[in-house]
């Protein structure tokens, strides 16, 4: 298929179907409303199945039932929507069931706005529902990238057992890019014979849960759970980076803002200034390694996000105090500018090139 | 544009260019008449609407109508009682920005009784590299369903196939060719071609419609 000009939410249920999804349950919120449009009108095409639950709560809770049953599902929402799937998204970690959750978000907290945010970070990479489990969550730039981490991400929902989060911002949500849908490889994926399809008396029941009554076991399955998101953090870690290591200042950003730095850089570039980039694209595992590469003279790494400051305790850790840390963002559905962040260097550097 | 009715829709597909039309449209407009407003009906949109460009268009010297209800992040259907004024006012040089798709239409549907033949005019926005516009199939029915629900007739097609600021040359003469089609079809003419100048300047052939040069001011500089 050659290239389109797609709105991302088309893409993200475009690239859905692509993937093989077949289920969609989800509840509208702005500013991802196109997502749940486009599977209503797309699915019973391909003989899925579209459901608008009576809740986000009802939907999360669907997407674990038919992730049980061995379906590629998907659900979407945007901040607040999805702050309200906490619940579910921890069982269906704790229950060991793949599935993907987009979440395009807006700014908070609360209701918040309908306008892109980034304020969503604590609450993808360190569990906003209970107990001790990981999302496997990555952030795509762009609209293209958006399709080719859903087609990879249900593939990596289904190898880990686990839930993946795809997450993207309101501007990634709603903006126009061209597209392609490029035929990929087939991954072998483990065969799933844990679903609840009927034993039609062959075999000893499945059983799809996230409630154990010893606390034994319940540690051994907890332990479980860090054997698998340390293979995560193994393979998983994505990241893209333009040059780290010989830069006065490095940029961390990840997702829109992460354009919006390019341009930035660029734009110092030009008038002489030594400026990398770091662009986390899994946001768990996080590339922390990546930072490492930085050299020890520079005089900063400057993380910019659309929040107050999430990402940068990530940013921190790996930077470990090595190099000085700042930050810029913009909030409340405001969107950084490439002047902004070209100030912010200029600052960090005090006019120096 | 000078021959162009008083009043002029501009409608489409969902993500056809409309907005970008409009304003460019608008701007070019108000360089050589006196009076010119933007009405943004686009109710079904959140980002990107002309109401953004508003103080940017005020200083054109554009009048811009737009929600009742002074906020970006608006989520409710309103639409402001001085969207009619058009209607009324002679003098008043009129683009209409539609939402898209004969949903965002509907918006229109609410002034149907000044709707009068030969009265406005009403420009369907085509993009080729849009995925439900591809084919004169699924043009044609974008086109008979939206001039259902606004209960009117469209009476020009603007050529607007782009890819943003990656456009090229075969992708206007790609939507060129489909608009011819569904012109043919409908018996509607092309009447624009529209597309960076850079990119226009480059078509050796000579296409129904004017070219018409286009600024990207809803894509900021970081987009692609």
């Amino acid at each position: 298929m050659s290239k389109v000009l797609m709105k991302g939410n088309e893409a993200v249920g475009a690239a859905a179907i692509k993937a093989g999804c077949r289920f969609f349950f989800g509840y509208p919120i702005t500013p991802q409303n196109e997502i749940p449009e486009y599977m209503s009108r797309e699915l019973p095409k391909v003989g899925g199945v579209f459901v608008q639950a009576e809740s986000e709560i009802a939907a999360i809770n669907m997407v674990y039932g038919a992730a049980g049953c061995g379906a590629r599902v998907m659900t979407s929402s945007s901040s607040p929507g999805i702050a309200l799937k906490q619940e579910g998204i921890s069982y269906i970690a704790g229950a060991e069931l793949p599935c993907l959750i987009v979440n395009m978000m807006r700014g908070g907290p609360g209701l918040g706005g309908i306008q892109p945010s980034q304020t969503d970070y604590f609450q993808a990479t360190r569990g906003g529902g209970n107990g001790d489990y990981r999302l496997l969550v990555l952030a795509p730039a762009n609209i293209q990238e958006m399709v080719d981490l859903i087609i990879e991400g249900f593939d990596l929902a289904d190898e880990y057992r686990n839930p993946v989060m795809i997450l993207g911002d309101g501007m990634i949500g709603q903006m126009m890019e061209p597209v392609e849908f490029k035929e990929r490889k087939k991954r072998d994926l483990p065969e799933k014979d844990w679903i609840t399809t009927g034993t039609k008396g062959k075999r000893k029941p499945n059983i799809i849960n996230s409630l154990y009554l010893n606390p034994e076991e319940l540690e051994d399955h907890n332990i479980w759970l860090q054997e698998k998101y340390k293979k995560m953090k193994e393979k998983e870690v994505r990241v893209e980076s333009y040059n780290v290591e010989d830069s006065d200042v490095v940029i961390s950003a990840y997702g829109t803002t992460a354009r919006i730095a390019r341009t930035a850089i660029s734009k110092l570039e030009k008038e002489g200034y030594k400026v990398g980039l770091i662009r986390p694209i899994s946001l768990f595992p996080y590339p922390f390694e990546e930072f490492n590469k930085i050299k020890d003279d520079c005089k900063g790494v400057l993380t910019v996000e659309m929040n107050t400051g999430q990402m940068l305790d990530d940013v921190r850790i790996a930077l470990n105090g090595r190099i000085p840390s700042y930050f810029y963002g913009r909030t409340g559905g405001m969107v950084p500018t490439p002047e902004a962040i070209a100030n912010k260097v200029r600052e960090i550097l005090g006019g120096e090139k | 544009m000078l021959n162009d009715k008083r009043i002029r829709i501009i409608s489409g597909h969902y993500g056809s260019g409309k907005t970008e039309f409009s304003i460019n449209y608008a701007i070019k407009l108000a360089e050589m008449k006196k009076n010119v407003a933007i009405v943004d009906l686009d109710v079904v949109n959140l980002y990107f609407r002309s109401r953004e460009k508003e103080d940017f268009l005020k200083e054109k010297g554009i009048r811009v109508i737009g929600s009742s209800i002074r906020a970006a992040s608006l989520d409710v259907p309103s639409i402001s009682s001085q969207a009619s004024i058009t209607f009324h006012d002679e003098s008043l040089e009129t683009i209409i920005d539609l939402g898209g798709n004969p949903e965002g239409a509907r918006a229109l549907a609410r002034y149907n009784e000044y709707l009068r033949e030969g009265y406005y005019d009403m420009f369907f926005v085509l993009n080729a590299n849009r995925p439900e516009t591809r084919s004169l199939d699924d043009v044609m029915k974008f086109i008979v369903k939206i001039q259902d629900v606004v209960r009117g007739k469209f009476t020009g097609i603007v050529n607007n196939t782009h890819m943003l600021k990656a456009t090229s040359v075969d992708d206007i003469l790609k939507g060129y060719d489909l608009a011819k089609k569904a012109s043919d079809l409908t018996g509607i003419p092309i009447k624009y071609n529209a597309g960076l100048e850079s990119v226009l300047n480059k078509i050796q052939s000579k296409l129904e419609g004017e070219m018409f040069p286009i600024n990207l001011y809803m894509r900021e500089e970081w987009m692609v």
